[in-house]
């Protein structure tokens, strides 16, 4: 039986006519208005127009600070986002994570509403603790707050004491807090404060004998491709390492019928342990600013932030690993790095001089700048929606290193209608971003290589690496087959069509 | 009472026994087992009350009905998330409400647009910068119909006085600038939400709208979202039995229809829970009489036809029967095609408002049978109108939480689930058969005889892919 859903239905006949009848009633601008609107957006003066624009964002590309701290919460064995605050933004961060991943997500709210607001959320936490810990039974209860329990003061830490000293959850139930104000930073922060809140409730009173250890801090980071490929890495050169919040088993758990609350995460033991390690290396800069401050200034431990995406970044973090740990690259990671560069000499002429807009989180943009400069490509728009000057000072830095780098100009809180000017006035040939950056290419028509979080509309793609020589490899391939289908597109009416490229 | 029912009560109890104290109290007043006569009180679910903390309830707020479910969808207003970043990207094109139009320019449905609150806001107040913005928004989008500033929970903490912005931007501007004071603490879940969008489409729009000339055959369609094109295929239906739908409401609506939807004859009403009040205000203010309907699956379509049928002269009368005699046959087909493979299976729902009775009849038609229904945010009325739909003995539940939808399907194997997408995953882990029902897992439109056959065609997929035979389960 042939059956038409919504993708072939409503371009029939029938029903393009009845949207004809329904504009009866819509008293919607006529056809050359919207036209000359459209036409108009497309121009200089209005770019110039929307770069005016001070006081709203248009789909911007960032999340709030909870958001953050849940996800990296998430990241440890049997821990239960624990959130103060309105319900409906634990609904939100659970919704926004699944459609990422397409993985359940965990976390409890506290369900405050009018009462609480008058006087304060002490009773909601209470029986929100209580309540978490007798049903879902977590090893540990990790907490952050939504923006109403910031407006009203909410003092976690007195309110975490009081149901101590109350029997709601035993003594000893490790409960780390992070206030996490929405209108301060990004999910970016979020997670950064929920990271040091964490490792100081986990660490206290454990510094001991150094075991040997390197903590690795992924960051803000939805690849879980990322984490596997991590660890792949640290093993073969045999380096006894912790991974900080790693969500790599609760983002990616193997389907065996069976429905698990808490199917990973870092050990607790291993995050108590990580007071103890030789150094701690963060994968991202800005999602980890506050944490490395803490750790190097606390634990007196070397820190380091390296992402490692791309040739030249993966070989220093790798290096750096080296030195810490005096341990040589063997030759296994050798022949992988031989094999992305061998892969990117291979399709550099489809990626040499193209023109390229960027736009995402800050990390991940400054690690792609420097991959697309390593093969050729121009990163020319690098628009970043939550991040400062000192990214910019960053970005621009890595951009003067290489000639690659001459067209690139970056925005900071910017957002994608931004973008849209920019890509309107000056054309480039490929867009990096999320799933929501497909308005740009229904706009623009420029193809869109989707790199960054949230990726919604594909499946899959977070379980590949973009870290390390493999994730070069993966990055070299998306990117050239987006152009090489592209390619085809453009050309199948044409000589040009061809079998081999 | 009956064995069916006392069995039911038994397993709430059970599954009850895992709570502390105070919560189990209170969460056995929202689970019972259901009596369709009606009868019996202790088979009477609560609801529309506050959800325990920590529990893990699947409940959204205020903010989350009133943008995303009422509001947002209203194609050529520009919808303005007022306050910090999160609300607005997290509702963010994701509830399919189809609509015509070009995004950015002459609509703005699919779009995210924000204050984007910082701390200073928070200090100092955010209305001079709300004003800014809508003078920033109405230079770059100069077709947009109208601003609604959907506030989110700081802004009704910290007194801000939105109201007072609105009305001296619509005075400059010219256009409606609706302030919904939607923030996320108030109330137990969207439904305030809901409530409160209305009451602002009562005060700043109805009664605007624009319409030349009136029929005696002129409905709005009410409470439907155009999910998947829901709105549409139940349009093309309306407009085969010869009516006149001036106002869609409000998928894929205009400002203008908004206005002008106390100008129908009836208002037909599809969810009856996001906008009951707007239309009881219609009633009382316009004499505009309203009546629900059903378009999933045939049973509950033919009934619906007549339904409103009723409210018309012989002629439409007449059509509702044609049209009834036309489709039958195509859906027979359907039924017929499906059937076999679904016959028997056992359904759970727990949804929103309104589904988790609606779909009941199209389930049936495909021969399976509903065991569990519940709804996230539904009141008393809701129930009362679900009890007489579900077996004796089936459970109800009200505001489920995580723990207990689990429970409950280890209990009752039910051979699919529809939820929502927090839900989804976990049942996917579990190798149970799964499918959203809020979103239609990107699918549809579901309702009327167009939707019908993608509805059957989903579940058959849901029910019967061999992928859930892949799992290997631990011995």
């Amino acid at each position: 039986m042939k059956i038409k859903d919504h993708n072939e239905l409503f371009q029939e006949q029938e029903y393009v006519e009845q949207f004809e009848r329904k504009k009866e009633f819509e008293n919607c601008p006529s056809a050359e208005e919207v036209r000359r609107v459209s036409e108009w957006t497309r121009t200089e003066e209005y770019r110039e127009l929307n770069f005016k624009r001070q006081h709203i964002k248009i789909n911007p590309a960032k999340a709030c600070q909870p958001l953050g701290a849940v996800f990296c919460a998430s990241g440890f064995e049997g821990t239960l986002p624990f959130v103060q605050g309105a319900q409906g933004c634990v609904a939100y961060f659970r919704s926004h994570l699944s459609r990422h991943f397409k993985e359940p997500m965990t976390a409890v709210s506290t369900s405050m509403t009018e009462d609480a607001a008058v006087f304060g959320g002490l009773n909601n936490m209470l029986e929100g603790l209580e309540n978490a810990y007798t049903l879902y039974h977590p090893k540990m209860l990790a907490v952050c707050t939504t923006c109403m329990a910031e407006v009203i003061g909410d003092d976690l830490n007195a309110y975490i004491r009081t149901a101590r000293g109350k029997g709601v959850i035993p003594q000893d139930l490790p409960v780390p807090f992070a206030h996490t104000p929405s209108f301060v930073g990004s999910n970016i922060t979020g997670y950064d404060n929920m990271m040091k809140g964490i490792l100081t409730a986990v660490t206290a009173g454990g510094k001991g004998e150094p075991n040997g250890k390197i903590n690795i801090i992924p960051g803000f980071d939805t690849y879980t491709g990322n984490y596997r490929e991590l660890k792949r890495l640290l093993d073969i050169m045999e380096v006894k390492h912790t991974v900080l919040a790693d969500v790599s088993d609760i983002y990616d758990s193997p389907n065996s019928g069976e429905y698990k609350l808490y199917p990973g995460g870092t050990p607790l033991a291993d995050a108590a342990d990580s007071i103890n390690a030789l150094a701690t290396i963060a994968l991202q800069k800005y999602s980890t600013l506050k944490t490395l401050d803490y750790i190097s200034n606390e634990w007196s431990q070397p820190v380091s932030a390296l992402p490692p995406i791309g040739i030249k970044n993966t070989d220093s973090f790798l290096e750096e690993i080296s030195k810490i740990t005096c341990k040589p690259l063997p030759q296994e990671i050798e022949s992988e790095r031989g094999r992305a560069v061998d892969a990117m000499i291979d399709s550099h002429p489809y990626v040499h001089g193209k023109r390229f807009a960027l736009v995402g989180d800050p990390d991940l943009l400054l690690g792609l700048i420097s991959f697309l400069m390593e093969m050729g490509g121009l990163p020319v728009h690098i628009v970043c929606t939550n991040c400062d000057k000192k990214f910019r000072e960053d970005a621009e830095a890595i951009l003067s290193e290489s000639p690659f780098g001459r067209e690139g100009k970056v925005y900071i809180n910017k957002d994608m209608w931004h973008l849209r000017s920019l890509m309107f006035t000056d054309q480039i040939d490929f867009l990096i971003g999320n799933s929501y950056a497909k308005l740009l290419w229904r706009d623009t028509g420029t193809p869109l290589i989707r790199i960054g979080f949230p990726l919604f509309d594909r499946h899959h793609l977070h379980r590949y690496p973009i870290i390390g020589y493999q994730g070069a490899l993966n990055l070299v391939s998306v990117i050239v087959n987006t152009v090489l289908d592209e390619m085809d597109r453009k050309t199948m009416n044409t000589t040009s069509f061809d079998v081999i490229r | 009472m009956s064995t069916a029912i006392k069995e039911t009560q038994k397993m709430i109890e059970e599954v009850l026994s895992a709570y502390p104290e105070k919560a189990k109290k209170n969460r056995a007043k929202h689970l019972a087992a259901n009596d369709p006569t009606g009868q019996c009180s202790t088979c009477q679910v609560k609801s529309n009350i506050k959800s325990r903390p920590g529990v893990m309830t699947v409940r959204g707020c205020a903010y989350a009905g009133a943008k995303g479910v009422v509001w947002g969808p209203v194609k050529d207003q520009i919808t303005i998330s007022h306050g910090p970043v999160g609300c607005g990207q997290y509702s963010w094109w994701s509830r399919r409400n189809y609509y015509n139009g070009q995004t950015g320019i002459d609509t703005f449905g699919t779009m995210h647009i924000t204050t984007d609150f910082q701390e200073k806001d928070i200090v100092y107040g955010g209305d001079k910068n709300l004003d800014a913005a809508l003078h920033e928004l109405k230079e770059l989008f100069p077709l947009a119909k109208s601003m609604g500033i959907l506030s989110e929970c700081p802004v009704g903490l910290i007194g801000d006085d939105i109201e007072a912005v609105s009305k001296k931007a619509e005075k400059e501007f010219a256009i409606p600038i609706v302030p919904v004071r939607c923030e996320g603490f108030r109330g137990v879940s969207q439904s305030l939400g809901h409530h409160i969008a209305n009451d602002t489409i009562r005060d700043h729009i109805l009664g605007k709208g624009q319409l030349d000339k009136s029929t005696p055959y002129d409905v709005a369609l009410i409470g439907d979202y155009n999910i998947g094109g829901d709105a549409w295929a139940s349009r093309k239906m309306l407009e085969e039995l010869g009516l006149r739908v001036i106002a869609q409401w409000t998928g894929d609506a205009s400002i203008n229809e908004m206005g002008i939807a106390h100008k129908a004859k009836v208002n037909l009403v599809h969810c009856y829970r996001s906008m009951n009040y707007i239309c009881r205000h219609m009633e009382e203010q316009y004499g505009i009489p309203w009546t629900e309907f059903n378009f999933f699956g045939p049973t509950k379509i033919y009934l619906s036809l007549r339904k409103i049928a009723s409210y018309f002269d012989d002629s439409i009368k007449e059509n509702a029967e044609k049209m009834i005699e036309k489709y039958k046959p195509m859906m027979d087909a359907v039924v017929e095609e499906f059937k076999p493979g679904l016959e028997g299976k056992r359904v759970m729902l727990y949804v929103g408002g309104l589904r988790p009775r609606h779909t009941i009849g199209a389930y049936e038609d495909l021969g399976m049978e509903v065991v569990a229904s519940g709804y996230e945010f539904g009141h008393s009325d809701d129930y009362k109108r679900t009890y007489p739909e579900m077996k004796e003995g089936a459970v109800i539940m009200d505001d489920a939480t995580l723990y207990e939808l689990e429970e409950f399907t280890r209990r009752l194997s039910p051979d699919m689930v529809g939820s929502g997408i927090k839900e989804k995953y976990s049942y996917h882990k579990l190798g149970v058969p799964f499918r959203q029902m809020h979103s239609w897992d990107y699918s549809g439109p579901y309702h009327g005889f167009d939707g019908f056959p993608v509805f059957a065609r989903d579940m058959d997929m849901t029910v019967n892919s061999p992928t859930w035979g892949l799992i290997r389960r631990k011995r």
